[in-house]
């Protein structure tokens, strides 16, 4: 009790047990507009957004909340990937299983991983999660059951339940709109826990958290464990969406990626990285078009970002309102 | 009265005459790499030649309405087949040309054949499109990496490099590569002295090649792709390798990758294509035209991406309409296509589609009289000899 008292100085969450009402509002809305969005968007592409969504997500879980930068979070998002993709389409298991065996999967190396990275801090930290993406990225070029730079393709869209059949896109999108956003609230459901004081606490300072009695190594490695499922989710969904597994999700442009999403977004803040796995998803996809100006666009836009408004998006709309967001 | 008089007989007289072609609507898709490393290759180069193709074919005349939309893969195949869905389900696409990438093409592949649309691959190298995963509705144009390594490793050999030592990629696209070429190589009586892996992507190729060169082999077979090729040619010709004798056989390498090398350092390269601009008039003509838009000379997907909507466009207009992309598939393997660029050519019941090959070798300064006269023919691979046979599988002309 005393250590929620003490956070509360940092981070100002609302003290009411439950959502604050203004994060209940925001959530319906949001949930009310994706659910009439496949009639007015192209669903498949809403289906991208959502995955990248719950994957900067569950990345900002260990930057914003547990104040870990790590750079291989790649190394779940498409290690989750393609066993989602092998089980639904060597193993023939139905959807849901395959994402559970595919965030299964993303949990046990983020443990792992986890567990080794977390004995080191700041750039170093960054530069083993890296390096250990870096292998799986290598494992995946050269593993039998991976299929090399071809990727696994035409994995089968299956049955959801072993009931439902997923090939309309619409169906497929509300089972992904069921996931992330499930996702989503569990990752929220996390941060506003005990456990999430206790990780901010951490995050805001270290050694009077150890002071407290509280074992940090063991916190840090839970939190880095659940970002890392909650990744593999994401990257198992888009597997079962594109019906493919490839290099590009283990890439390690897709862990800057995701960084880039948090940070426009706005790290530490529940809806930031929603709005900036939009922004940079809508972005590529609608700039495609446009060729190499992708690239660059997306450099100029993160370059204001960084000048402009350092807090994210939602972090200075949170400032404004002088409310968390 | 008068007036209903005129439309039943306008009617009728509609009726009577077959489809016209002005009902006939096309809408052409070229998805491809346009910031990448393919993006010289294929790029904006391809939906030049796609709308050539559109005009040359005189679809205005004939009264078809064809509209030609591009976009960039970014060579991630999530990104390629999110568009190819959306420009199937949403703007109504007919036919995806390019598509170089294996990974993408394979993904597109799919979705093609799902949707009941067409795929004209040029820029993808791939076998697996025609065998593994070879769908009614894929057209595989251009050339594949069975039928370069046939090209290179048996002509070569021929030619008598007859001791091979072979410089692979250490992924999945450089073993095939190797392997394929190594059993053409025997096949011609030649002999597998010794191969190195390196890793992929890799700059550093000089022990790599000091192994080679020490290896007393005759040829040296660069079984890579892009930069690692252009990178491994490079510090050869400072190694001095080919001035020492020995040849070295790309086996997957274009035009415009011998043109950023030039001359001076690509020179005594061999490598297969299938078409090279200063072939013959047709080409010459058809290359200037090419450049006049482009700036640069056409590579082989650029050819074949003209060539293949060509074809295609043949096909629609025999079978009526572009809705049902197996339908104008089948008719294009009917067909005995006299191609202007590719020469003789035809579709295979799998969708490889069989025309001639060549092995080039490039030019020494002394003798290139331009930025783009890279090339001297040195044989031509017939189509039946370059590429793979069909498996039975995979002949939808059966089913």
């Amino acid at each position: 009790m005393a250590m929620a008292e003490k956070t509360t100085a940092t981070v100002p969450v609302s003290q009411t047990a439950g959502m604050p009402r203004l994060h209940k509002i925001i959530f319906a809305v949001l949930l009310a507009v994706l659910l009439v969005l496949p009639f007015f968007v192209y669903p498949v592409f809403a289906m991208k957004v959502m995955c990248f969504a719950l994957f900067a997500a569950a990345f900002n879980l260990l930057l914003g909340f547990g104040g870990l930068l790590s750079f291989g979070h790649a190394a779940y998002f498409g290690g989750a990937s393609y066993v989602a993709a092998h089980a639904a389409k060597v193993w023939g298991l139905t959807p849901e299983l395959s994402v559970l065996c595919g965030a299964a999967a993303a949990g046990v190396l983020g443990f792992a991983i986890g567990s080794l990275a977390i004995r080191r801090q700041g750039i170093y930290f960054a530069m083993v999660t890296l390096a250990f993406a870096q292998m799986v990225y290598f494992v995946a070029l050269q593993a039998e059951f991976t299929g090399g730079e071809d990727g696994i393709q035409s994995v089968p869209r299956g049955d959801l339940f072993g009931v439902i059949s997923l090939q309309n896109n619409i169906a497929l999108y509300f089972f992904v709109l069921a996931v992330t956003f499930g996702g989503i609230l569990f990752l929220y459901r996390i941060v506003h826990s005990p456990f999430g004081q206790v990780l901010k606490a951490i995050r805001e300072n270290e050694p009077r958290a150890v002071s407290l009695g509280y074992d940090v190594n063991r916190y840090k490695i839970i939190v880095f464990t659940l970002s890392a499922t909650m990744a593999g989710v994401a990257g198992a969904t888009k597997s079962q969406v594109f019906q493919l597994a490839s290099l590009t999700d283990v890439h390690w442009s897709m862990s800057g990626e995701v960084v880039l999403m948090t940070l426009l977004g706005g790290m530490g803040t529940i809806f930031g990285p929603l709005l900036g796995a939009g922004i940079i998803v809508t972005m590529q996809n609608y700039l495609a078009t446009f060729g190499a100006w992708v690239t660059i666009i997306q450099g100029v836009i993160f370059v204001i970002g960084v000048l402009a408004f350092r807090e994210g998006i939602i972090g200075v709309l949170s400032r404004w309102l002088k409310k968390p967001l | 009265m008068r007036k209903f008089a005129i439309s039943a007989a306008a009617l009728a007289a509609m009726m009577g005459t077959p489809v016209l072609a002005q009902d006939i609507n096309v809408k052409l898709g070229v998805l491809n790499d346009r910031s990448g490393v393919y993006a010289d290759l294929s790029g904006e180069g391809s939906a030049v030649a796609t709308r050539m193709a559109v005009e040359d074919f005189g679809a205005a005349e004939k009264g078809m309405n064809v509209e030609v939309i591009s976009a960039d893969h970014q060579n991630k195949p999530d990104v390629g087949s999110n568009i190819a869905r959306e420009w199937y389900d949403v703007d109504g696409v007919n036919a995806i040309i390019d598509v170089p990438t294996s990974s993408v093409a394979l993904a597109v592949a799919d979705i093609t054949a799902e949707k009941n649309g067409v795929l004209l691959d040029s820029g993808a190298g791939s076998t697996v499109l025609t065998r593994e995963q070879c769908q009614p509705t894929t057209v595989h144009w251009t050339y594949d990496t069975a039928a370069l390594a046939n090209g290179t490793g048996g002509a070569v050999t021929n030619a008598g490099g007859e001791k091979w030592f072979f410089l692979t990629a250490d992924y999945a696209f450089g073993h095939s590569l190797e392997e394929n070429t190594m059993e053409v190589v025997k096949q011609n009586g030649g002999e597998v002295v010794g191969s190195v892996r390196h890793p992929f992507p890799s700059q550093d190729f000089s022990s790599f090649l000091l192994q080679a060169q020490g290896s007393g082999a005759d040829v040296i077979g660069l079984a890579n792709a892009g930069g690692d090729t252009v990178n491994a040619i490079k510090q050869a010709s400072e190694f001095g390798i080919t001035q020492a004798g020995q040849k070295l056989a790309a086996l997957l390498m274009f035009v415009t990758d011998v043109h950023s090398l030039g001359a001076e350092t690509a020179q005594g390269l061999n490598l297969t294509e299938a078409f090279y601009w200063d072939q013959n008039d047709t080409t010459r003509e058809w290359s200037a035209r090419f450049e006049e838009q482009m700036g640069s000379k056409p590579t082989m997907v650029h050819a074949g991406a003209y060539s293949a909507t060509m074809a295609y466009l043949e096909a629609v207009e025999a079978v009526g309409s572009a809705e049902d992309g197996r339908a104008v598939v089948a008719k294009m393997k009917e067909m005995d296509i006299d191609d202007p660029l590719f020469g003789k050519t035809k579709v295979r019941g799998d969708g490889r589609v069989i025309h001639d090959m060549y092995l080039f070798e490039v030019k020494a300064p002394g003798e290139s009289e331009g930025e783009w006269d890279l090339y001297n023919q040195v044989s031509t691979i017939s189509g039946d000899d370059a590429f793979l046979p069909m498996l039975d599988e995979c002949d939808f002309t059966k089913k």
